[in-house]
């Protein structure tokens, strides 16, 4: 099988599978899940049996119930978040690589003023005004993370603004409009979709981290970060409940790591050899 | 030099002037103001106004501002909104915990990473370069909470060796205060020392392509000697580089950290604050955190134009 016209390694499949294998999880989560997301079924950090296959958590929920509406809540806000920042970073960084140089000053030194806060405090500051909720959440994380998807839209672009078909396009008395987004942008896009998938690995970190500070999405929804709070506790006493959607996290993003990296590796390939000593 | 050294420290201080504009603007764009924030859905328009009065809110937004960042850079952030106490006062001891936290990982995690880094470059495509490869991209991949309640399930709870939480306090002897803190300083060098690695290993490997290396080599001198005596002095630069752009990211990673191991220091104060809507504590944090990253990133350049005489001068 091939995909975007390339064989995928193992590595690459493995990650496919991966991928694959949560998301459907997340879609088809009140199919799947043995019990009620919100369900208190049995005791407190109950070990696991045959009818709680990974034991239950902080308040006796069953802990793999929760661990498929993680996978929703988690994967999508991640997933929002990164959609939300790519058409936002994209859309400004090829408007300041056509837009002229002034347009380019004003939106390059106000990026670089925001990325010399680190995120994690920037996003902390604006979540203490606003508080949290779902949509602030994802609104504050797509508008920090697309500073960096800015930055590298914009150098991509500005390799392809000097290049003859987009003059001509100028010439031909194109607007501005056009030439963004049917002359740069579907150029622009092969270096993007690696970007991506890093991108999303981040931002998946990143609302886990928050909500395991509880300032990301909060109970009753049920989410990875938020489940390694609420059972931190227990790792105390030798109880593993913590760790499996800690180990969750992990393997969605070694998941998706693993199939960037694959995709790298095609788009790398026709620049030649790397300097092999 | 000196000019070009100048221009940095200078852009440096204009970056933390526009970045605390930044930071006390935040709270301007909110719907209402903070004291409606704080009151919430109670607020009468007498509270609300006697409230506004007490915060100072009643003058012109350039005023307060002009006022929050000189009494700022001397050290006074105001009062915390929660529970009235003198915000440097609270800041001071756990700005010292986060230091000594910070400095123990940093000590730990610099030689080895560069250690290694170095083991790497050398051993290229061996066994050992693949093992580091791999671990180091499986600590960068995993969130920094997994990494430290694995240590705490084997170390603290499974081995006995260290406690899980990491409680210090002012009068601690410094060998306790050591052990006591032992496994948030392994989980952060583990955070940056896999960053240092890739990024040392990279840049001895940058320079091992030049020619001269090659020359050294058609000498017939063994590899580790190519790599000690002819590619490691000129891969200092971007190795110093590298170091404190890490030290910067420890910054960010002690948050986490210290509120896994529920250490006292300026990280969990920041997310108490942003838990109680505490503006004023929650911007005293966001400056002091934003004033060392951009000091670490000043310093990281000027320490680069000093090493590598090319930057000296630009074209």
């Amino acid at each position: 099988m091939r995909l975007f016209g390339h064989k995928p390694t193992t590595l690459a499949w493995v990650g496919l599978a991966i991928i694959g294998f949560f998301s459907l999880i997340a879609v088809l989560a009140p199919l799947l899940a043995p019990h009620e997301e919100g369900a208190v079924v049995s005791d407190t950090w109950a070990p696991a049996s045959g009818s709680f296959l990974l034991g239950t958590d902080n308040i006796g929920r069953d802990m793999l119930t929760r661990l498929m509406y993680g996978a929703r809540m988690t994967i999508g806000v991640a997933l929002t978040c990164t959609i939300l920042s790519f058409i936002i970073g994209t859309t400004l960084g090829l408007l300041a690589a056509v837009g002229g140089s002034l347009l380019d000053q004003v939106l390059s030194r106000s990026v670089d003023i925001m990325l010399s806060i680190p995120l994690l405090v920037f996003a902390l500051m604006i979540l203490s005004m606003f508080g949290s909720s779902i949509p602030t959440l994802i609104i504050t994380i797509a508008i920090l993370d697309s500073t960096r998807v800015f930055r590298l839209a914009r150098s991509v672009a500005l390799n392809l603004v000097v290049l003859d078909y987009v003059e001509a396009a100028r010439l031909r008395g194109e607007g501005l409009w056009w030439l963004m987004r049917r002359e740069i942008l579907p150029n622009a896009l092969p270096p993007m979709i690696s970007e991506f998938g890093l991108r999303f690995c981040f931002n998946f970190l990143f609302v886990a981290g928050l909500s395991f500070l509880g300032l990301g999405i909060q109970p009753p929804y049920a989410d990875w970060g938020g489940m390694v709070r609420e059972n931190g506790r227990a790792i105390a006493f030798g109880v593993s409940a913590p760790l499996w959607p800690a180990i969750a996290i992990s393997i969605v993003t070694i998941g998706v790591n693993l199939v960037v990296d694959w995709i790298l590796s095609i788009n790398a390939r026709p620049s030649g050899a790397s300097a092999e000593m | 030099m000196l000019r070009i050294i100048a221009t940095r420290v200078v852009l440096g201080i204009l970056t933390l002037l526009a970045v605390s504009i930044l930071i006390f603007a935040a709270t301007e764009i909110l719907p209402g103001d903070v004291a409606s924030a704080v009151l919430g859905q109670g607020a009468t328009p007498e509270t609300l106004r006697v409230f506004r009065k007490e915060l100072g809110l009643d003058r012109p937004a350039h005023v307060r501002y002009a006022e929050w960042f000189t009494g700022a850079i001397q050290g006074n952030f105001g009062k915390a909104l929660t529970n009235k106490r003198d915000i440097l006062t609270s800041i001071t001891p756990r700005l010292k915990n986060t230091l000594f936290l910070a400095g123990y990982a940093a000590l730990i995690a610099v030689p080895l990473s560069v250690a290694l880094g170095i083991l790497a470059a050398i051993n290229e495509g061996k066994l050992a370069d693949r093992l580091a490869n791999i671990i180091s991209l499986a600590t960068i991949s995993v969130p920094e909470f997994f990494i430290a309640y694995l240590l705490i399930l084997f170390f603290a709870v499974k081995l006995r060796y260290f406690p899980s939480l990491s409680t210090v306090f002012a009068d601690m002897p410094l060998s306790k205060k050591l052990h006591v803190t032992a496994l948030p300083a392994v989980t952060l060098t583990m955070l940056v020392a896999a960053h240092m690695l890739r990024m040392t290993r990279s840049s001895v490997l940058s320079i091992m392509s030049q020619p001269y290396i090659e020359m050294a080599f058609l000498k017939g001198l063994s590899r580790t000697r190519v790599v000690l005596t002819h590619a490691l002095p000129n891969a200092a630069a971007p190795i110093i580089t590298v170091i404190a752009l890490n030290l910067a990211y420890l910054i960010v990673g002690v948050v986490v950290i210290e509120v896994v191991f529920v250490y006292p220091g300026i990280g969990q104060f920041m997310v108490d604050g942003v838990s109680k809507r505490d503006l004023p504590v929650v911007q005293a944090c966001g400056l002091i955190f934003a004033g060392a990253f951009i000091t670490l990133n000043t310093v990281a350049d000027v320490l680069s134009i000093l090493v590598n005489p090319r930057l000296r001068h630009p074209v």
